[in-house]
Order: C-alpha cells, then structure tokens, then sequence
C-alpha cells in the first residue's frame, strides 16, 4: 500500500456533521406557530433553541391605549384555551389595585368558570397529548367532553371561546337559570369519561414508556426557571397558588393538590407532568360541585364601578391558570388608561426549559416533552 | 390456466402471449386493487370515525360512500408539484417503485384455487424478496426530496423495515418446514378441509405433533402479525409517517397522483401482507366449514366461495390493523428496534427450534 | 415570612455601602429601590442567605418612566420556603439603559430580560444571550413600549402602517 492511499484510509473514517432541523413554524406538533432549531447528531439532540415571536400582537403596547375595562376582551386573546383564566386574574388585579369587595355570588361563579375553564383547558392538553405521541383517538374523546364545557359557557355568556365574561368588580351576565343543573349533568358524565381517557392513554404501556423517565425537570431546576403551575406539581412538590397565596373563595373549598410521584419513572418526567392534569381535573370537579352547593344569591353587577381611576401606584397580582402562574404587574398613573401593564405568561416561563429538558433525547422526545409542558404560542408572544 | 385460455382466445401467437400476459398483470389491478384501496380507504375513514365517537363522511352519497372517489378525483387535478432542489428523476420514479413493489406481491398471492397470478414454487420467498423493492423506493423518496423531514422519515422507515423482515422469515421458515413448500398454492391446499386444519391450529392431521405444534404456532402467528405490521409502517409502529414529528415522513414533498400512489401502496401492502398471514396461518382462501358448492353438488360455486372467504379473512387483518392504528400511541425508534431485536427475533428462532423439533418427532 | 421593612434591614446590614431605599406611599405592596449595577449581587445574597431564601422570580418589567427620564425594571421576588414577596426596582438613565443581569441568580430572568431589552432597550450587561425575542430579529426601528416610540414607515420594504 502505498503512502498515499494509506492516508487516504485514515482521513475517510466517516465524517459527521451536525444537522440543524427547523421544527416549525409551521408543524403539526409545536402547539401553535413556535419555531424550535434543534440540532441534531443523528437523532439526537444536542440543542434547542427556541425563536418565538411569531403572534406577537402587541397586548401591552395596546393595553396602554385602552381604558381598563376594554382590556378584559384583550386578556382573553393571551392563553385562548383559559379565557376565564386570564379574565379572572386581570379583574383580581385591578380590584386589588382599587380596593373593591365584590358580591359573593360573583366570586363564586368566578371560581365554577374558572375551574371549569381548568378541565377543559387539560382536556387539551390531554388530546394534544397523546395525538403527539400518535394515539389520536383519545384527542376526540376529550375534545367531545370540552365540546360540552363550552357549551356551558355559551350558556352563560353567549361565547364558545373569547367570552368577555368577567368584568372588573362583576361579570357580564349572571347564571343562565338550567346552569347549575346542566353543570351537575356534565360533571356526572365527564366522571367515567375521564377513566375511559385513563384506560386508553394514561396507562398504557406504549405510552409509559414513551413518557416515562423522558424529560425530567428537577424541582429545583423548575423553581429556578420560575416554571409553575402543572410542570412544577409534576416535579413533585405541592406549589399552587390558589393554595400558598389564596386569591376569591378558594379557602372555602376542600380539594387536594395532585403532585408528580414519578409512578413508572422518575419523578418530574414528562408522564408525571401529564397525570397531575389527569388529576387536577378530578379535584376541579369537587370544586365546581360545592361552589354549586354552596352558590350564594346576589346581585352580579353591584360592584362594578361607572367609571375605572385608580389611584396612583402599581399591582403584581396572580392567580392559578390550567398552564400555571399567571401574574399582572399593572401600574396606574391615575387616568383611566393604564401606563403600563406587563403579563407574567405561565408558558413564556415554562417555555425557556425545553433545551434543558432535551438535551441528549431523540426528535421524537422533542414532541414529547413539548407537549408535557403544554404551552399556549397565545400566551407566550402575548 | 387463465393465461392459457387467453393465449388460445388471441390466437396462439407471440403478441397473443403479451396480450394474455398484460391481461392477466393487469387484472388484479382493476378487479382487485383499486377497488380495495377506495374501499380501504374509506373503511378507515368509517373505522377511525367510529372509533372516535363521530360519524366520517356523511355527505357525498349515502353514508358518504362516494367520498373516496371524489378524494381521488380530487388528487387527480391537483399540482404535481417539483420544488427546484428535488432530485427529479428520482423523486418522480420513487412512487412508481414503491407501487411496484407492494403490486408485485399479488403476483403470488392465491386468490382462489384457480385463479393465482403466477404460481411459483418459491412463493413465499418471491414475496419476502419483491416487497423489498419497497425499501428502495421509500429511500429514493427521501433522498430525493430533499427536505430533511423526508431523509429522517425514509431512513427510520429502511431501518425498520430491514429489521422487521428478520422476523417475518424466520417464521414463514418455520412453515415451509412443516409443510415443505413455498408455494403458497400448495399451502393453501394442504389446509383444505375445516378450521382446524389451518396451520394456526397445527395443520392437517391428527397425530400428536399437530397438538405439540398448537401453542408454537399461535406465537408464530403472532410474531408475524406484529412484525407485517411493522413493515406496512402502520400504528404502533408507524414512525417512518410519524405526522406529529416528521411531518409526514417521506412523502412530506409529495402531491397530486405521486402521493397517491404511496397511498394507493400502502393500502394494498397492507391487504398484502394480510393476505400472506391468512395464506401461512388460516388456510388462504379455504373455508372453515365446508363449501356450499359441494353441498348442492354445485362446482362452480367453489371459487367464488373460496374468493370470498379469501377477501374477508384479509380485510378482517386489515380492519384490525385499522383498530390498532386509532387506538394506540407510536413507539419511538430506538424502542421500535428494540422490540424487533431484542423480543420478536430471539423468540422467533426458539421458536423455529421448538418446531423443528416437534416435526423430527 | 417577613415584611418588607426586616428585609430592608437585613439588606442594609449586609450591603452598607448600597443605597437602598423603601418607597411604602403605594397603595398595595412597597417597592424596594435599589442601583442598577449592584442588582446582581444583591439578588444572588437574597436568594442565597438563610433568612431570605428567594428562590424564585416571579415576574421581571421593564418600565419607561419617560417623565423623569428613566428605565426602571421591576422584580417580583418570592420565596417558596418562606412564602414572603418582595418587589425591587432599579432605575437607569433613558440614554444609557444599563443593568446588571439576574440571569446567574434566576435562570427564568433569561427571556424577561430579553423582552425587557426586546421592548424596551434596556441593556442587561453580562446576559449570555441578549437577542430580540417577540419583534423580528432585524427590527431596526427602535423599542416599541417606549412612550415616545414611532412606528418607521417601511420595514424590510413592507410599509407598517398598513
């Protein structure tokens, strides 16, 4: 052999080159217009970044031109999938900020929407769920049961998605008089729904192993992000708002926070962060049901003021949504328009783990974990 | 047979021969195929529809019976659409190779007594190697697409593929050692009778071998069915499509008729390699109780019979596909070679040890 | 738990030297003033000392106090162990908007600063990876939360105001 060849023996061991995917915007898996650049070896990961941006339409920059009560209808365009949600925390807020008590009645039919708002926001999260993992038929179930949800919005307030429903001090329309029964209706079907959703999905070995022991988010690590809501539960820690930091009525109701017990791996993986949902539903219901027993009367309109002044100053108020954490930072200069309004998004936080949870899993991982931390785009470019 | 009485029909002569030939290729095309996958397709539709707690189509003619066609008339029309960086002449062979390939497979398939494509001795073995061709095609697609999604989706899909043949193999082995032949005619004789002369039941016979045979030949037909799944790239192990990571895998870059025609090869893969379980395991297209035909003492009767039982026995596997595909999640691809390597292929060769043994007995 | 006041004193005594003052004439929570370049250090004492334990950061704004010729960041501390809050604020001059990173603290500041530099033009100095995050990559047209902010005319030949 001659000299030549040998070395060209040695130089042609096989080259590889790092592979840069561009998973979105466009894709059917990224929950919305989110690019991801993923880097890959193989199929494997070696980082991730996430570019978000993409529907980004200006909420806070519009907030300042609006009055305070013209930006309830704003809020709800953040996290499209828990309107009640975001309506809920941004009327806590400005009622924290001008010191208003409103009527029971109205924070008890706050919390029945907003926990109902909760299941069919998991509902979702749990279709969504398991359509990336390629088990699309629990998708329909679930989306069926959200159908009737909605229903029960519509009901209440006219709208199916974007309801406008809850008003600084009040809300827009009180209960439609056949609610609370088509409510308990619902909650007595949704009940053996949500075990057939359990039988087909959550303990199925495929999917345990797809899920388990993938992408886990140590507590500490989540605390650190700032991560919260179901992902910091799922890392096994007992965090929620509605407990540590009580905001309406929720201290009158009795109900557990489900933590992540890492039962088919370890503890915070992705199949944790999906059964503290699956949980969190069960305890929504329990809610919803003494809220219904225990529903005052009353007048829902007394207490929304004419005209919206705060007084001079600043608020950071926050409230449990389906996806976390959600905090408003609104500062007043005393016109009726806010001088600023700043929105801490559960999912913009939770969002910046994904190249911490990826690193070193498969493309496939990548969908898993992405949709275990269940993101809404909405709320995130806000 | 039927090749015979077309060359006598044309007039025994060289071009008779290619007009018979072509006749008879082309047969099971517009008899069979085609209408298979329209109605394959629309099974599905109603199937996964059903599954999931809503009606399908329900608009185009009754019970939306019309709506597979109107899906193909639709493809027809649309763009076939070439990016600029697509390698062309393969981008446009890869989807007639890939129909080929899966087509090629019912050359060998006995549909009755009397009608067989081409009856070759080494049946089996011809099937196992011409569906390979469809490994190439997918490759080809992948390649030339140009679009990393597509190189991800045909390089997952060779793997599998590759892998999943191990298994096939060694228990169509495990057959041709118990029956001797290849020739899926011959097997499909050698189970005529009833059910429990069907090789899933041990085959003809009744001495004690054939109940030695039952339980290694329930596992066989099991590894076998799971691993045919596996190469039709359907649910659990459909990751080389993989929609929510891949996009759709290696036909992401594909329209018009091409992406029809993987369509129209996966629906008739997915009848072929049913209809290869049915022809090894339960008795091809014999009847499991007896055929009307020789009750009334009417002959002709038996091969519509015995097509019949054929169709259904092969579109029942093909339903069962379905039913799996929307109700199970994917595997990932290491876990996807993993059950492959490490479960179906070492259990198929004890397997294959146990049923040689029995059959020295 | 402590109160706003206990945190500012065990501040002062551990950071003689800062000038840290508490604004208490606000209707709901106090806000804790503090300089712009020492935040880093300061952050990392009140997540890291025993009697504070602030390990989480709720929310990061920034402001444009254009009246007195500021950008301000506000902090929303809050301890997960000790279940006590507290609000910071830093202020920097509108011309030259530098403040030091809290991403080695809190590795959730990362985008908040990135938004807060996106929107507002506020430079977190030391920040691994100060890029744009909501607006285009190669917005060249200012910060748009600012109060004096004008939307340009044209952007990558596209006109804005459509």
């Amino acid at each position: 052999m001659s000299q030549e060849s040998s070395l060209n023996t040695k130089s042609s061991a096989i080259r590889t080159e790092e592979m840069v995917l561009n998973m979105g915007p466009q894709h059917p898996s990224t929950h919305g217009v989110l690019r991801l650049e993923l880097a890959l070896e193989g199929e494997i990961i070696t980082n991730v970044i996430p570019h978000i941006g993409y529907l980004h339409r200006c909420f806070e920059k519009h907030c300042e031109a609006m009055t305070y009560p013209q930006i309830v209808p704003y809020t709800d365009r953040m996290d499209y999938l828990a309107p009640m949600g975001n309506e809920f925390g941004y009327a806590i807020a400005m009622e924290k900020l001008l010191g208003i008590q409103v009527p029971e009645r109205v924070d008890y039919i706050r919390v029945i929407m907003a926990e109902l708002q909760r299941i069919s926001s998991h509902l979702v999260a749990l279709g969504t769920y398991g359509a990336d993992i390629g088990a699309f038929t629990p998708f329909l179930y679930c989306f069926r049961d959200r159908e009737k949800i909605l229903s029960l919005f519509e009901m209440t307030c006219g709208a199916r998605l974007l309801y406008n429903y809850i008003w600084v001090g009040g809300l827009s329309h009180d209960l439609h008089p056949d609610f609370v029964r088509k409510t308990r209706e619902f909650i007595k079907e949704f009940r053996p729904n949500l075990k057939e959703v359990n039988d087909l999905l959550s303990h199925n070995r495929i999917f345990i192993d797809r899920t388990a022991n993938v992408g886990i988010l140590p507590v500490d690590t989540a605390i650190n992000y700032g991560v919260s809501g179901p992902n910091l539960r799922g890392s096994g820690i007992k965090w929620d708002v509605r407990k540590e930091d009580p905001y309406s009525v929720y201290h009158k109701f009795d109900y557990d926070i489900p933590v992540g017990e890492g039962k088919y791996g370890t503890v915070g993986d992705s199949w944790d962060r999906y059964y503290v949902r699956v949980l969190e539903m069960e305890e929504s219901c329990k809610i919803v049901e003494q809220a219904l027993d225990q529903l005052p009367e009353g007048d829902v309109q007394s207490a929304i003021p004419k005209r919206i002044k705060p007084p001079i100053g600043h608020v950071y108020s926050r409230v449990e949504n389906p996806r976390g954490d959600l905090g408003y930072f609104i500062i007043s200069d005393g016109s009726t328009s806010p001088y600023r309004v700043k929105v801490r998004a559960p999912s913009f936080v939770s969002m910046q783990i994904m190249n911490e949870l990826c690193k070193g899993y498969m493309v496939a991982d990548v969908v898993t974990i992405l949709g275990s931390i269940d993101i809404v785009l909405g709320e995130i470019d806000r | 047979m039927m090749y015979d009485f077309l060359v006598d029909l044309f007039g025994n002569s060289a071009l008779a021969n290619i007009i018979a030939g072509t006749i008879q290729s082309l047969l099971p095309l517009f008899v069979f195929i085609l209408p298979f996958a329209l109605f394959a397709v629309y099974l599905e539709r109603k199937v996964s529809a059903h599954m999931q707690d809503r009606l399908g189509p329900m608009r185009t003619g009754w019970h939306g019976w019309k709506q597979t066609i109107a899906d193909i008339l639709k493809l027809i029309q649309k763009e076939d659409i070439v990016a600029k960086d697509n390698d062309r002449l393969l981008f446009n062979l890869a989807p007639i190779i890939v129909f080929a390939g899966s087509y090629a497979a019912f050359a060998a398939i006995p549909f009755t007594s009397i009608f067989i494509g081409t009856e070759v001795d080494l049946g089996i073995f011809y099937i196992i190697a011409v569906t390979g061709i469809v490994v190439a095609g997918i490759l080809m697609a992948g390649w030339a697409s140009n679009n990393k999604y597509s190189l991800l989706g045909s390089m997952r899909s060779v793997a599998q593929i590759i892998s999943y043949e191990i298994p096939t193999i060694l228990v169509a082995l495990s057959l041709v050692m118990i029956s001797g032949s290849m020739n899926l005619h011959t097997l499909s004789e050698q189970q005529t009778g009833y059910a429990w002369n069907w090789y899933i039941f041990g085959g003809p016979g009744s001495e004690l071998s054939k109940f030695l045979l039952i339980p290694s030949m329930l596992v066989g037909f099991l590894i076998i069915y799971i691993s045919t799944l596996a190469e039709v790239n359907r649910t659990p192990f459909d990751i080389p499509e993989a929609e929510s990571e891949l996009v759709s895998g290696y036909h992401t870059e594909y329209s018009g008729m091409k992406f029809a025609m993987f369509f129209l090869a996966e629906y008739a893969n997915m009848f072929a390699v049913s209809a290869i379980v049915v022809a090894l395991f339960l008795g091809g297209y014999q009847s499991p109780i007896g055929y009307l035909g020789d009750l009334i003492g009417a002959k002709w009767m038996i091969p519509i019979e015995q097509f019949s039982w054929f169709t259904i026995k092969g579109v029942f596997f093909v339903f069962v596909q379905m039913w799996l595909r929307w109700t199970l999640p994917r595997l990932r691809v290491d876990q996807l070679m993993a059950v492959s390597w490490k479960y179906l292929i070492p259990i198929a060769f004890v397997n294959l040890i146990i049923i040689g043994l029995i059959t020295l007995l | 738990m402590k109160q706003a006041e206990e945190i500012l004193q065990i501040l002062k005594a551990n950071f003689p030297d800062s000038n840290l003052e508490l604004k208490t004439d606000q209707p709901t929570e106090p806000i804790l003033v503090a300089s712009p370049l020492e935040i880093d250090k300061l952050s990392m004492f009140l997540r890291d000392s025993s009697e504070l334990l602030f390990d989480s950061l709720m929310n990061l704004s920034g402001v444009d106090e254009i009246k007195a010729n500021l950008l301000s960041v506000y902090y929303h501390l809050e301890s997960t162990k000790l279940k006590h809050k507290i609000t910071l604020k830093v202020s920097t001059d509108r011309n030259k908007p530098e403040v030091s990173t809290v991403t080695e603290v809190w590795k959730g500041a990362d985008w908040h600063e990135r938004e807060a530099y996106d929107l507002f033009g506020i430079i977190f100095l030391n920040h691994p990876d100060l890029r744009r995050i909501l607006m285009p990559y190669d917005w060249d047209a200012g910060y748009p939360l600012r109060k004096d902010y004008e939307n340009p005319e044209f952007y990558q030949g596209m006109k804005v105001p459509y």
